[in-house]
């Protein structure tokens, strides 16, 4: 094997006109590649072992100092969980709302001006749905606390409650999120073939079974991706609870997102932030593998 | 869930006997799953249907007449006063802040560096794209594993050195230094291309070579003509992101002759002084950015919502 890929590797000869012009398409996109994607990334992991800071140019090598710091910093664990509590609301709900819509869809009509409806929230910015919910969940004049006191219920502080701060963001991005992933789902759906349908519905199965038994099971590598797509999204959590919380009140949605700003640009520790950034990383490279491993994504049953 | 379905059988069996079709009667579960698809529908529409009518009503109305699906008091001073045609007076008396961010200024700049981002994105990613899947060249497949490696990097690790560059540059406040990390290329743009010139047949550039043409008026004149389709996709792709984005303008483009309008809107709540703020206005504002993507989504959203679910199963 080793052999014929070296042989063939001697006998290939590189057309030098068509190197040329492939130098001259990819010049444009690789510049913005390695100075806005290669560097930063390289320049991030070598911050993270220094005490830089925003506005001064001079920063000393430190080696783990801001690891062993973060190790130590509550305010960092408290996000970290803070962010786990919202990425597990978040996915929770989503997913569940995502498969439903799909399997409705499938089940009675795949028209596209529902999906298009459907998806109408996702292609809205994250400020624009922060403020429309800002506005509906507002305390004095919102419209669902009219709805609350109207069946019987107090109004709620959504927003500036610590208990309710994370799963009341959870919800609106639940809001903005779950026709996205249930189109996603709703193209896994679709490639399940007929003829397995059809089986399951002659050998008696009801409606119900049927979803439990033979699409969801199906399904599987499609709800791997997409479920590792959300999950990452969802741990990225920033402009909702900019725009709403402010990570507020006291520390109840600071988020790691939100955290790592405060220290890069309020506090201006580069470095320490830096290390944060290579933390989430980590984090998030680890989840998708567990999550690749656990879902056997790259199997399918359809074989 | 079986017992509710069974009930309803029995509750609305009378009811759609006599309309029965020959050949298909609506099967009960049929009318359950609809009744829940308009359930959720409403639920996607209402913020916008609720945000609409606060937009339309007078802010006196609003504490008053909270529940009403009609505007308590129709008013279009709201958006008057987000797009700054109203005098400082207006805007006081109508619970305005009186110093209302410059709105139109703001949907200029959105409008400026969402186009300049999809111009330069599409363009060099096709270009790019076209030669990770036709030409050939050493390391190609590496290379382009590299770039799409890129793409598990979260954002906010790139965005802190990207801030120092162009501080470094003096380019804050540019529409520039907004577009600057954008501007040239993102991974999932090179992927998007790169998958579809995939499936343009070799003959056709084979055809135009052996007609003298070079390369570069075969991707020109001919490839990129027939991917019309795709570009289009992309490129209202591309803009609906950059029109949407929050974090990097805010951080880079707090200036106002430069800032966008999310960020714009996303000072709002710090800059509301104590008391009730302007409702009304804040939620024309909030429309004014949300029509140009409705437009968007009434021209293109059949390819756009076919090539969504596309990415989603690669």
């Amino acid at each position: 094997m080793a052999v014929t890929a070296e042989t063939i590797r001697v006998k290939q000869k590189w057309d030098k006109r068509q190197i040329g012009v492939a130098a001259l398409f990819l010049a444009p996109a690789m510049l913005g590649f390695v100075v806005f994607y290669l560097r930063p990334t390289v320049i991030g992991f070598s911050n993270s072992f220094t005490d830089k800071e925003l506005l001064r140019p001079k920063s000393e090598f430190v080696g783990v100092e801001n690891y062993r710091e973060m190790f130590q910093d509550d305010v960092f664990w408290n996000a970290l969980w803070v962010t786990l509590k919202y990425v597990v609301i978040n996915i929770g709900v989503q997913t569940v709302f995502a498969i439903v819509i799909a399997w409705i869809l499938d089940r009675l009509s795949g028209s596209r001006v529902l999906r298009t409806l459907f998806l109408t929230p996702w292609l809205m910015s994250n400020v624009v749905v922060a403020l429309l919910f800002l506005w509906i969940l507002d305390f004095r004049l919102g419209v669902m606390n009219s709805f609350l006191n109207s069946i019987g219920l107090p109004s709620q502080p959504f927003f500036s409650s610590q208990e309710w701060a994370i799963p009341t963001v959870a919800f609106i991005n639940v809001w903005r999120h779950m026709g996205y992933t249930a189109l996603l789902l709703f193209a896994g759906i679709q490639t399940i073939p007929k003829s397995v349908k059809e089986a399951a519905l002659v050998d008696g199965c009801g409606e119900i079974q049927r979803f439990f038994k033979v699409t969801l099971p199906l399904l599987r590598p499609v709800f791997a991706v997409v479920l590792v797509i959300t999950v990452i999204g969802s741990f990225q959590i920033y402009d909702t609870i900019d725009v709403t919380t402010e990570g507020g009140p006291v520390n109840a949605s600071r988020v790691i997102y939100v955290y790592i700003f405060d220290q890069a640009f309020a506090r201006r520790n580069f470095g320490y932030a830096s290390a944060m950034a290579v933390a989430l990383f980590v984090i998030l490279a680890a989840v998708t593998v567990m999550q690749m491993r656990l879902l056997r994504a790259n199997e399918s049953d359809l074989a | 869930m079986t017992m509710t379905m069974d009930a309803s059988d029995q509750q609305m069996g009378p009811v759609t006997s006599p309309r029965r079709r020959p050949r298909r009667r609506p099967k009960t579960s049929d009318i359950v799953l609809w009744t829940l698809v308009a359930i959720l529908l409403i639920l996607t529409l209402f913020p916008f249907y609720w945000s609409l009518r606060t937009a339309l009503s007078s802010n006196r109305s609003l504490p008053t007449n909270s529940t009403s699906l009609l505007p308590g008091e129709f008013s279009i001073g709201g958006f008057e006063r987000a797009l700054g045609l109203a005098s400082t007076e207006e805007s006081l008396a109508a619970g305005g802040s009186g110093a209302e961010i410059n709105f139109l200024q703001a949907l200029m700049n959105s409008a400026i560096v969402a186009t300049m981002v999809t111009v330069g994105q599409v363009l060099c990613c096709s270009m790019a794209a076209y030669a990770f899947a036709r030409l050939r060249f050493p390391g190609r497949d590496k290379l382009f594993f590299v770039v799409l490696t890129s793409l598990m990097i979260p954002p906010i690790f790139t965005l802190l050195p990207n801030f120092i560059f162009v501080q470094q540059r003096g380019w804050l406040n540019t529409y520039h230094g907004i577009a600057a990390p954008t501007l040239l290329m993102t991974p999932f743009a090179i992927f998007f291309m790169r998958q579809f010139f995939l499936t343009i047949p070799h003959e056709i550039e084979e055809a135009a070579s052996i007609d003298g043409a070079g390369r570069f008026r075969t991707f020109f004149r001919i490839v990129l003509p027939m991917s019309a389709s795709s570009v289009t996709t992309l490129a209202v792709l591309t803009f609906i992101t950059q029109w949407n984005d929050y974090l990097w303008p805010k951080l880079v483009g707090q200036d106002e002759s430069v800032r966008v309008l999310t960020a714009s809107l996303g000072n709002f709540r710090s800059q509301t002084p104590q008391g009730t703020p302007d409702w009304s206005g804040l939620m024309a504002a909030t429309w004014v950015s949300i029509i140009p993507i409705i437009i968007l989504l009434l021209l293109v959203g059949k390819r756009l919502v076919d090539s969504i679910q596309f990415s989603g199963i690669k």
